[in-house]
Protein backbone atom coordinates (compact mmCIF):
# COMPACT_ATOMS: atom_id res chain seq x y z
CA UNK A 1 0.00 0.00 0.00
CA UNK A 2 2.36 2.75 0.82
CA UNK A 3 4.63 1.83 -2.32
CA UNK A 4 1.46 2.16 -4.38
CA UNK A 5 1.08 5.30 -2.67
CA UNK A 6 4.87 7.19 -3.01
CA UNK A 7 4.43 5.95 -7.09
CA UNK A 8 1.28 7.45 -7.52
CA UNK A 9 2.70 10.47 -5.41
CA UNK A 10 6.06 10.37 -7.47
CA UNK A 11 4.08 10.20 -10.85
CA UNK A 12 2.12 13.19 -9.86
CA UNK A 13 5.34 15.43 -9.53
CA UNK A 14 6.21 13.94 -12.97
CA UNK A 15 2.78 15.27 -14.23
CA UNK A 16 2.99 18.76 -12.76
CA UNK A 17 6.16 19.40 -13.55
CA UNK A 18 5.42 18.55 -17.39
CA UNK A 19 2.67 20.32 -17.39
CA UNK A 20 4.20 23.63 -15.80
CA UNK A 21 7.15 22.52 -18.73
CA UNK A 22 4.75 22.99 -21.89
CA UNK A 23 5.81 25.04 -24.35
CA UNK A 24 9.03 25.74 -22.79
CA UNK A 25 12.32 23.29 -23.17
CA UNK A 26 12.69 21.34 -19.86
CA UNK A 27 14.29 18.19 -18.50
CA UNK A 28 10.53 17.24 -18.37
CA UNK A 29 9.99 17.13 -22.09
CA UNK A 30 6.98 14.88 -22.07
CA UNK A 31 4.45 15.22 -25.32
CA UNK A 32 0.76 15.13 -23.85
CA UNK A 33 -1.78 13.78 -26.16
CA UNK A 34 -2.03 11.80 -29.29
CA UNK A 35 -4.37 8.97 -29.05
CA UNK A 36 -7.08 7.73 -31.02
CA UNK A 37 -10.90 9.33 -29.91
CA UNK A 38 -12.27 6.84 -27.41
CA UNK A 39 -9.13 4.71 -27.29
CA UNK A 40 -7.88 4.84 -23.43
CA UNK A 41 -11.56 4.12 -22.56
CA UNK A 42 -14.05 5.76 -20.01
CA UNK A 43 -12.88 5.07 -15.94
CA UNK A 44 -14.70 1.90 -14.49
CA UNK A 45 -16.32 2.24 -10.83
CA UNK A 46 -12.79 1.09 -9.60
CA UNK A 47 -11.08 4.04 -11.11
CA UNK A 48 -8.79 1.82 -13.65
CA UNK A 49 -9.08 2.90 -17.51
CA UNK A 50 -11.83 0.63 -18.96
CA UNK A 51 -15.48 -0.20 -19.29
CA UNK A 52 -17.91 1.40 -16.82
CA UNK A 53 -17.60 -1.93 -14.56
CA UNK A 54 -14.43 -3.62 -15.20
CA UNK A 55 -10.82 -2.78 -15.67
CA UNK A 56 -9.80 -2.66 -20.02
CA UNK A 57 -5.91 -3.13 -20.99
CA UNK A 58 -5.77 0.13 -22.26
CA UNK A 59 -3.83 2.79 -20.21
CA UNK A 60 -5.56 5.75 -19.44
CA UNK A 61 -5.07 9.27 -20.64
CA UNK A 62 -4.53 10.41 -24.27
CA UNK A 63 -0.48 10.29 -23.97
CA UNK A 64 1.69 7.67 -26.29
CA UNK A 65 4.57 5.57 -25.69
CA UNK A 66 6.21 9.05 -25.53
CA UNK A 67 4.31 11.15 -22.86
CA UNK A 68 1.63 11.47 -20.23
CA UNK A 69 -1.49 11.57 -19.59
CA UNK A 70 -4.10 11.65 -17.52
CA UNK A 71 -8.34 11.44 -16.56
CA UNK A 72 -10.69 12.31 -13.62
CA UNK A 73 -13.80 10.67 -13.44
CA UNK A 74 -17.17 10.70 -11.72
CA UNK A 75 -19.71 8.22 -12.29
CA UNK A 76 -23.36 8.18 -10.21
CA UNK A 77 -25.76 5.29 -10.49
CA UNK A 78 -28.95 6.03 -9.39
CA UNK A 79 -30.87 2.83 -7.88
CA UNK A 80 -34.12 1.89 -6.72
CA UNK A 81 -33.01 1.60 -3.14
CA UNK A 82 -29.60 2.97 -3.21
CA UNK A 83 -27.44 5.73 -4.36
CA UNK A 84 -24.04 4.88 -5.86
CA UNK A 85 -21.20 6.99 -6.77
CA UNK A 86 -17.59 6.89 -8.14
CA UNK A 87 -14.89 9.83 -8.53
CA UNK A 88 -11.13 9.92 -8.51
CA UNK A 89 -8.07 10.70 -10.89
CA UNK A 90 -5.59 8.41 -12.92
CA UNK A 91 -2.67 8.93 -14.82
CA UNK A 92 -1.44 7.22 -17.80
CA UNK A 93 2.64 7.00 -18.39
CA UNK A 94 3.51 6.02 -21.56
CA UNK A 95 0.91 4.61 -22.30
CA UNK A 96 2.35 1.86 -20.79
CA UNK A 97 1.64 1.78 -16.56
CA UNK A 98 -1.54 3.16 -15.09
CA UNK A 99 -1.95 4.67 -10.89
CA UNK A 100 -5.71 5.04 -10.17
CA UNK A 101 -7.68 6.83 -7.31
CA UNK A 102 -11.11 6.54 -6.77
CA UNK A 103 -13.38 6.86 -3.62
CA UNK A 104 -16.80 4.95 -3.94
CA UNK A 105 -20.07 6.09 -1.63
CA UNK A 106 -22.67 3.86 -1.22
CA UNK A 107 -25.83 5.65 -0.11
CA UNK A 108 -28.38 3.69 1.20
CA UNK A 109 -30.76 6.42 2.02
CA UNK A 110 -34.06 5.23 3.56
CA UNK A 111 -33.41 2.19 2.81
CA UNK A 112 -30.27 2.62 6.01
CA UNK A 113 -33.45 3.04 8.54
CA UNK A 114 -35.18 -0.15 7.03
CA UNK A 115 -31.41 -1.72 7.50
CA UNK A 116 -31.00 -0.53 11.15
CA UNK A 117 -28.25 1.67 9.95
CA UNK A 118 -29.95 5.21 9.93
CA UNK A 119 -31.15 7.13 6.97
CA UNK A 120 -28.23 7.97 5.12
CA UNK A 121 -25.89 5.72 6.51
CA UNK A 122 -23.49 5.82 3.55
CA UNK A 123 -20.56 2.47 2.76
CA UNK A 124 -17.67 4.52 1.54
CA UNK A 125 -14.08 3.22 0.03
CA UNK A 126 -11.07 4.46 -0.96
CA UNK A 127 -9.45 2.56 -3.94
CA UNK A 128 -6.16 2.94 -5.17
CA UNK A 129 -5.08 1.40 -8.24
CA UNK A 130 -1.68 0.12 -10.62
CA UNK A 131 -1.84 -1.34 -13.92
CA UNK A 132 0.98 -2.49 -16.18
CA UNK A 133 0.42 -2.72 -20.11
CA UNK A 134 2.46 -6.40 -20.50
CA UNK A 135 2.07 -7.58 -24.26
CA UNK A 136 0.26 -6.05 -27.63
CA UNK A 137 -1.26 -3.52 -29.38
CA UNK A 138 -5.33 -3.31 -29.13
CA UNK A 139 -5.62 -0.83 -31.94
CA UNK A 140 -2.12 -1.29 -34.61
CA UNK A 141 -2.13 -5.36 -34.12
CA UNK A 142 -5.01 -6.02 -36.48
CA UNK A 143 -2.43 -8.65 -38.28
CA UNK A 144 -2.14 -10.43 -35.13
CA UNK A 145 -4.38 -12.54 -32.88
CA UNK A 146 -2.93 -10.98 -29.86
CA UNK A 147 -4.67 -9.02 -27.72
CA UNK A 148 -3.26 -6.25 -25.55
CA UNK A 149 -3.01 -7.37 -22.35
CA UNK A 150 -2.28 -5.95 -18.82
CA UNK A 151 -1.96 -6.85 -15.63
CA UNK A 152 -3.34 -4.64 -12.68
CA UNK A 153 -4.10 -4.80 -8.59
CA UNK A 154 -6.80 -2.55 -6.75
CA UNK A 155 -6.29 -2.02 -2.77
CA UNK A 156 -9.83 -0.94 -1.55
CA UNK A 157 -10.36 0.40 1.89
CA UNK A 158 -13.43 0.26 2.95
CA UNK A 159 -14.53 3.10 5.72
CA UNK A 160 -17.34 0.99 7.81
CA UNK A 161 -15.94 -2.07 9.51
CA UNK A 162 -18.34 -2.23 12.40
CA UNK A 163 -20.85 -2.63 10.28
CA UNK A 164 -19.41 -4.99 7.43
CA UNK A 165 -18.26 -6.98 10.78
CA UNK A 166 -21.64 -6.88 11.83
CA UNK A 167 -23.23 -8.46 8.59
CA UNK A 168 -20.97 -10.99 8.37
CA UNK A 169 -17.76 -9.47 6.36
CA UNK A 170 -14.35 -10.54 7.71
CA UNK A 171 -12.44 -7.52 6.49
CA UNK A 172 -13.04 -4.02 6.10
CA UNK A 173 -10.19 -3.94 3.56
CA UNK A 174 -9.18 -6.00 1.00
CA UNK A 175 -7.39 -6.10 -2.74
CA UNK A 176 -8.16 -7.48 -6.10
CA UNK A 177 -5.50 -8.80 -9.00
CA UNK A 178 -6.29 -8.91 -12.43
CA UNK A 179 -5.57 -9.50 -15.88
CA UNK A 180 -7.16 -7.99 -18.72
CA UNK A 181 -7.15 -8.41 -22.76
CA UNK A 182 -8.40 -5.96 -24.92
CA UNK A 183 -8.60 -6.38 -28.78
CA UNK A 184 -10.13 -3.86 -31.59
CA UNK A 185 -11.41 -6.15 -34.68
CA UNK A 186 -11.13 -3.08 -36.96
CA UNK A 187 -12.54 -4.98 -40.03
CA UNK A 188 -15.79 -5.81 -37.57
CA UNK A 189 -16.02 -2.15 -35.47
CA UNK A 190 -15.79 -4.22 -32.88
CA UNK A 191 -13.95 -3.85 -29.52
CA UNK A 192 -13.39 -6.90 -26.67
CA UNK A 193 -12.25 -6.91 -23.66
CA UNK A 194 -11.65 -9.76 -21.01
CA UNK A 195 -10.78 -9.78 -17.72
CA UNK A 196 -9.97 -12.46 -14.73
CA UNK A 197 -9.82 -10.96 -11.57
CA UNK A 198 -9.24 -12.47 -8.18
CA UNK A 199 -11.42 -11.37 -5.61
CA UNK A 200 -13.04 -11.63 -2.34
CA UNK A 201 -14.87 -8.18 -2.57
CA UNK A 202 -18.41 -8.51 -1.42
CA UNK A 203 -20.32 -5.54 -4.25
CA UNK A 204 -17.06 -4.24 -5.18
CA UNK A 205 -15.71 -4.18 -1.45
CA UNK A 206 -18.28 -1.53 -0.38
CA UNK A 207 -19.82 -4.65 2.10
CA UNK A 208 -15.97 -5.04 2.78
CA UNK A 209 -14.13 -8.44 1.33
CA UNK A 210 -14.87 -11.96 2.40
CA UNK A 211 -17.61 -13.28 4.95
CA UNK A 212 -18.95 -16.04 6.83
CA UNK A 213 -19.50 -18.13 3.63
CA UNK A 214 -15.70 -17.66 2.28
CA UNK A 215 -12.70 -15.53 2.85
CA UNK A 216 -10.43 -16.98 -0.04
CA UNK A 217 -10.05 -14.80 -2.94
CA UNK A 218 -11.98 -16.17 -6.25
CA UNK A 219 -11.61 -16.45 -10.09
CA UNK A 220 -14.63 -13.78 -11.20
CA UNK A 221 -14.82 -12.91 -15.32
CA UNK A 222 -15.68 -9.67 -16.79
CA UNK A 223 -16.61 -9.47 -20.37
CA UNK A 224 -17.20 -6.11 -22.09
CA UNK A 225 -18.01 -6.16 -25.67
CA UNK A 226 -18.66 -2.43 -28.06
CA UNK A 227 -20.18 -1.84 -31.38
CA UNK A 228 -18.53 1.51 -32.76
CA UNK A 229 -20.58 3.35 -34.80
CA UNK A 230 -18.43 6.35 -35.59
CA UNK A 231 -15.21 7.65 -34.34
CA UNK A 232 -17.50 8.88 -31.06
CA UNK A 233 -19.74 7.15 -30.53
CA UNK A 234 -19.58 3.11 -29.23
CA UNK A 235 -22.38 1.06 -28.17
CA UNK A 236 -21.79 -2.24 -26.03
CA UNK A 237 -22.92 -4.30 -22.73
CA UNK A 238 -20.70 -5.75 -20.68
CA UNK A 239 -20.97 -8.72 -17.98
CA UNK A 240 -19.06 -9.23 -14.59
CA UNK A 241 -19.34 -11.80 -12.63
CA UNK A 242 -19.41 -11.57 -8.46
CA UNK A 243 -18.55 -13.97 -5.69
CA UNK A 244 -20.87 -14.55 -2.89
CA UNK A 245 -19.28 -14.81 0.03
CA UNK A 246 -21.96 -13.28 2.62
CA UNK A 247 -25.01 -15.30 4.07
CA UNK A 248 -27.21 -12.27 5.17
CA UNK A 249 -27.43 -11.35 1.42
CA UNK A 250 -27.08 -13.14 -1.90
CA UNK A 251 -25.15 -11.04 -4.63
CA UNK A 252 -25.94 -11.16 -8.36
CA UNK A 253 -23.84 -10.68 -11.04
CA UNK A 254 -23.66 -7.30 -12.70
CA UNK A 255 -24.60 -6.19 -16.23
CA UNK A 256 -25.04 -3.49 -18.17
CA UNK A 257 -26.22 -1.56 -21.56
CA UNK A 258 -23.98 1.14 -22.44
CA UNK A 259 -23.21 4.05 -24.94
CA UNK A 260 -20.04 6.18 -24.48
CA UNK A 261 -19.32 9.48 -26.94
CA UNK A 262 -16.30 11.42 -27.25
CA UNK A 263 -17.38 15.15 -27.39
CA UNK A 264 -14.03 15.55 -27.99
CA UNK A 265 -10.18 14.59 -27.14
CA UNK A 266 -11.00 15.56 -23.49
CA UNK A 267 -14.98 14.57 -22.43
CA UNK A 268 -16.31 11.99 -22.55
CA UNK A 269 -20.01 10.98 -21.58
CA UNK A 270 -20.80 7.60 -20.58
CA UNK A 271 -24.91 6.60 -20.32
CA UNK A 272 -25.74 2.78 -19.46
CA UNK A 273 -28.55 0.64 -18.06
CA UNK A 274 -27.32 -1.27 -15.19
CA UNK A 275 -28.39 -4.07 -13.01
CA UNK A 276 -26.78 -5.15 -10.04
CA UNK A 277 -29.19 -7.48 -9.05
CA UNK A 278 -30.18 -8.06 -5.00
CA UNK A 279 -28.14 -5.51 -3.04
CA UNK A 280 -28.05 -6.19 1.29
CA UNK A 281 -31.56 -8.31 0.69
CA UNK A 282 -32.72 -5.49 -1.37
CA UNK A 283 -33.75 -7.06 -4.86
CA UNK A 284 -33.75 -5.71 -8.03
CA UNK A 285 -31.23 -2.87 -7.94
CA UNK A 286 -30.66 -1.53 -11.92
CA UNK A 287 -31.32 2.00 -12.89
CA UNK A 288 -29.49 4.78 -15.10
CA UNK A 289 -25.70 4.61 -14.59
CA UNK A 290 -24.00 8.28 -15.89
CA UNK A 291 -20.50 8.64 -16.40
CA UNK A 292 -18.43 12.03 -16.99
CA UNK A 293 -14.60 11.42 -18.19
CA UNK A 294 -12.05 14.31 -18.75
CA UNK A 295 -8.72 13.74 -19.60
CA UNK A 296 -5.64 15.25 -21.27
CA UNK B 1 29.35 -19.21 -69.32
CA UNK B 2 28.27 -20.10 -65.70
CA UNK B 3 29.78 -16.67 -65.30
CA UNK B 4 28.05 -14.95 -67.90
CA UNK B 5 24.70 -16.27 -66.76
CA UNK B 6 25.22 -15.13 -63.34
CA UNK B 7 25.90 -11.74 -64.27
CA UNK B 8 23.04 -11.58 -66.35
CA UNK B 9 20.96 -12.75 -63.47
CA UNK B 10 22.33 -10.08 -61.28
CA UNK B 11 21.55 -7.87 -63.85
CA UNK B 12 18.25 -8.46 -64.08
CA UNK B 13 17.52 -8.62 -60.42
CA UNK B 14 18.72 -4.67 -59.82
CA UNK B 15 16.16 -2.13 -59.61
CA UNK B 16 15.33 -0.64 -62.89
CA UNK B 17 15.17 2.81 -62.35
CA UNK B 18 11.75 4.06 -62.50
CA UNK B 19 11.14 6.99 -65.30
CA UNK B 20 10.38 10.04 -63.20
CA UNK B 21 6.59 10.87 -63.63
CA UNK B 22 6.05 14.56 -64.46
CA UNK B 23 6.25 16.97 -61.82
CA UNK B 24 7.53 14.59 -59.17
CA UNK B 25 11.12 14.69 -57.68
CA UNK B 26 13.61 11.57 -58.71
CA UNK B 27 13.71 9.42 -55.58
CA UNK B 28 17.08 6.22 -55.26
CA UNK B 29 16.38 3.43 -57.30
CA UNK B 30 14.32 0.33 -55.49
CA UNK B 31 11.79 -2.67 -56.42
CA UNK B 32 8.48 -1.69 -57.56
CA UNK B 33 5.91 -4.62 -56.47
CA UNK B 34 2.45 -4.81 -54.61
CA UNK B 35 3.96 -6.33 -52.00
CA UNK B 36 5.63 -2.86 -50.79
CA UNK B 37 1.99 -1.69 -50.42
CA UNK B 38 2.35 -3.15 -46.90
CA UNK B 39 -0.81 -5.47 -46.79
CA UNK B 40 -2.86 -7.98 -48.81
CA UNK B 41 -6.17 -6.61 -50.60
CA UNK B 42 -9.47 -7.36 -49.90
CA UNK B 43 -11.38 -9.00 -52.26
CA UNK B 44 -14.81 -7.71 -51.07
CA UNK B 45 -16.06 -5.56 -53.68
CA UNK B 46 -18.38 -3.30 -51.75
CA UNK B 47 -15.40 -1.80 -49.94
CA UNK B 48 -14.07 -0.77 -53.19
CA UNK B 49 -17.60 0.25 -54.46
CA UNK B 50 -18.20 2.15 -50.91
CA UNK B 51 -15.17 4.31 -51.70
CA UNK B 52 -16.41 4.73 -54.46
CA UNK B 53 -14.16 3.36 -56.81
CA UNK B 54 -11.42 4.82 -58.33
CA UNK B 55 -12.41 8.62 -58.08
CA UNK B 56 -13.87 8.45 -54.79
CA UNK B 57 -10.02 7.37 -53.50
CA UNK B 58 -8.62 9.84 -55.87
CA UNK B 59 -11.06 12.73 -53.85
CA UNK B 60 -10.19 10.73 -50.55
CA UNK B 61 -6.50 11.04 -51.16
CA UNK B 62 -6.20 14.96 -52.38
CA UNK B 63 -8.76 15.87 -49.50
CA UNK B 64 -6.44 14.00 -46.70
CA UNK B 65 -3.38 15.68 -48.29
CA UNK B 66 -4.86 18.84 -48.00
CA UNK B 67 -5.58 18.36 -44.74
CA UNK B 68 -2.27 17.25 -43.52
CA UNK B 69 -0.76 19.85 -45.13
CA UNK B 70 -2.74 22.71 -42.71
CA UNK B 71 -2.66 20.11 -39.88
CA UNK B 72 -0.02 21.72 -37.11
CA UNK B 73 0.43 18.85 -35.59
CA UNK B 74 2.35 17.17 -39.28
CA UNK B 75 3.92 20.60 -40.10
CA UNK B 76 7.50 19.21 -39.54
CA UNK B 77 7.24 15.83 -41.06
CA UNK B 78 5.81 16.64 -44.42
CA UNK B 79 7.99 20.26 -45.01
CA UNK B 80 10.37 18.75 -47.18
CA UNK B 81 8.11 16.15 -48.85
CA UNK B 82 7.20 15.71 -52.91
CA UNK B 83 3.12 15.94 -52.65
CA UNK B 84 2.64 15.24 -56.18
CA UNK B 85 4.01 11.41 -55.90
CA UNK B 86 2.57 11.20 -52.24
CA UNK B 87 -0.71 11.80 -53.70
CA UNK B 88 0.04 9.54 -56.37
CA UNK B 89 1.37 6.65 -54.70
CA UNK B 90 -1.14 7.12 -51.92
CA UNK B 91 -3.78 6.78 -54.48
CA UNK B 92 -2.27 3.67 -56.35
CA UNK B 93 -2.42 2.31 -52.54
CA UNK B 94 -5.66 2.80 -51.05
CA UNK B 95 -6.83 1.67 -54.40
CA UNK B 96 -4.40 -1.47 -54.38
CA UNK B 97 -5.76 -2.63 -50.98
CA UNK B 98 -9.07 -1.97 -51.32
CA UNK B 99 -8.74 -4.56 -54.04
CA UNK B 100 -9.80 -1.98 -56.95
CA UNK B 101 -7.83 -2.11 -60.26
CA UNK B 102 -4.72 -0.56 -59.71
CA UNK B 103 -0.71 -1.60 -58.74
CA UNK B 104 1.12 0.26 -56.16
CA UNK B 105 4.64 1.41 -57.29
CA UNK B 106 5.80 3.55 -54.57
CA UNK B 107 8.20 2.04 -51.97
CA UNK B 108 7.85 -0.05 -48.79
CA UNK B 109 6.18 1.98 -46.14
CA UNK B 110 9.32 0.87 -43.63
CA UNK B 111 11.85 2.77 -46.03
CA UNK B 112 9.47 5.42 -47.55
CA UNK B 113 8.81 6.99 -43.93
CA UNK B 114 12.52 5.66 -42.35
CA UNK B 115 13.77 9.47 -42.89
CA UNK B 116 10.71 10.95 -41.42
CA UNK B 117 11.06 10.30 -37.62
CA UNK B 118 7.13 9.72 -37.14
CA UNK B 119 5.98 9.27 -33.92
CA UNK B 120 2.81 7.64 -32.85
CA UNK B 121 0.55 10.56 -31.71
CA UNK B 122 1.78 11.90 -35.60
CA UNK B 123 0.30 8.32 -37.26
CA UNK B 124 -2.84 8.59 -35.59
CA UNK B 125 -3.03 12.65 -36.47
CA UNK B 126 -2.57 11.18 -39.97
CA UNK B 127 -4.90 8.30 -39.59
CA UNK B 128 -7.70 11.46 -37.91
CA UNK B 129 -7.39 13.35 -41.50
CA UNK B 130 -7.86 10.21 -43.52
CA UNK B 131 -10.87 9.54 -41.23
CA UNK B 132 -12.31 12.92 -41.73
CA UNK B 133 -11.53 13.05 -45.32
CA UNK B 134 -13.47 9.49 -45.94
CA UNK B 135 -16.43 11.00 -43.75
CA UNK B 136 -16.52 14.04 -46.70
CA UNK B 137 -16.87 11.41 -48.99
CA UNK B 138 -19.24 9.87 -47.71
CA UNK B 139 -17.65 6.28 -46.63
CA UNK B 140 -19.97 4.36 -43.99
CA UNK B 141 -17.89 4.21 -40.65
CA UNK B 142 -17.40 0.45 -40.78
CA UNK B 143 -16.37 0.45 -44.50
CA UNK B 144 -13.73 3.00 -43.71
CA UNK B 145 -12.91 0.27 -41.00
CA UNK B 146 -11.90 -1.89 -43.34
CA UNK B 147 -9.60 -0.02 -44.64
CA UNK B 148 -7.73 1.13 -41.23
CA UNK B 149 -7.65 -2.67 -40.27
CA UNK B 150 -4.97 -2.99 -42.83
CA UNK B 151 -3.17 0.02 -42.31
CA UNK B 152 -2.94 -0.06 -38.74
CA UNK B 153 -0.46 -2.65 -38.58
CA UNK B 154 1.66 -0.36 -40.92
CA UNK B 155 2.61 1.95 -37.52
CA UNK B 156 5.01 -0.93 -36.97
CA UNK B 157 7.06 0.16 -39.77
CA UNK B 158 6.04 3.69 -40.05
CA UNK B 159 6.80 5.27 -36.48
CA UNK B 160 10.41 5.16 -35.96
CA UNK B 161 10.59 7.39 -32.64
Amino acid sequence: MRKIVILATLAGAILSAAASAQGAPSRFDFETGGKLLLTRGITEVGGAGGGGITPWAVITGNETDRGIGGTVHYTRLDLPDFTFQSYGAAIGLFDRVEFSYARQEFDTGATGGALGLGNGFTFAQDIWGAKLRVAGDAVYGQDRWMPQIAVGVQYKQNDQGAVIGAVGGDSASGYDLYASATKLYLSQSLLVNVTARLTNANQNGLLGFGGDLGTDHTLQGEVSVGYMISRRLVVGAEYRFMPDNLGFARQDDWYDLFAAYAVNEHLTLTAAWADLGSIATFGEQRGLFLSIQAGF
Amino acid sequence: MITLLAIAASLALTPAAMPTPPGELPVDPYEVSNSNAGAEPLSDPAVFEAFGGIEGIDRIVDDMVERITVDPRLADIFRASDFVRLRRTLKEQFCYLLGGPCDYTGMPMRSSHADHGITTAEFNALVENLQLAMDAEGVPFRMQNRLLALLAPMQRDIVTR
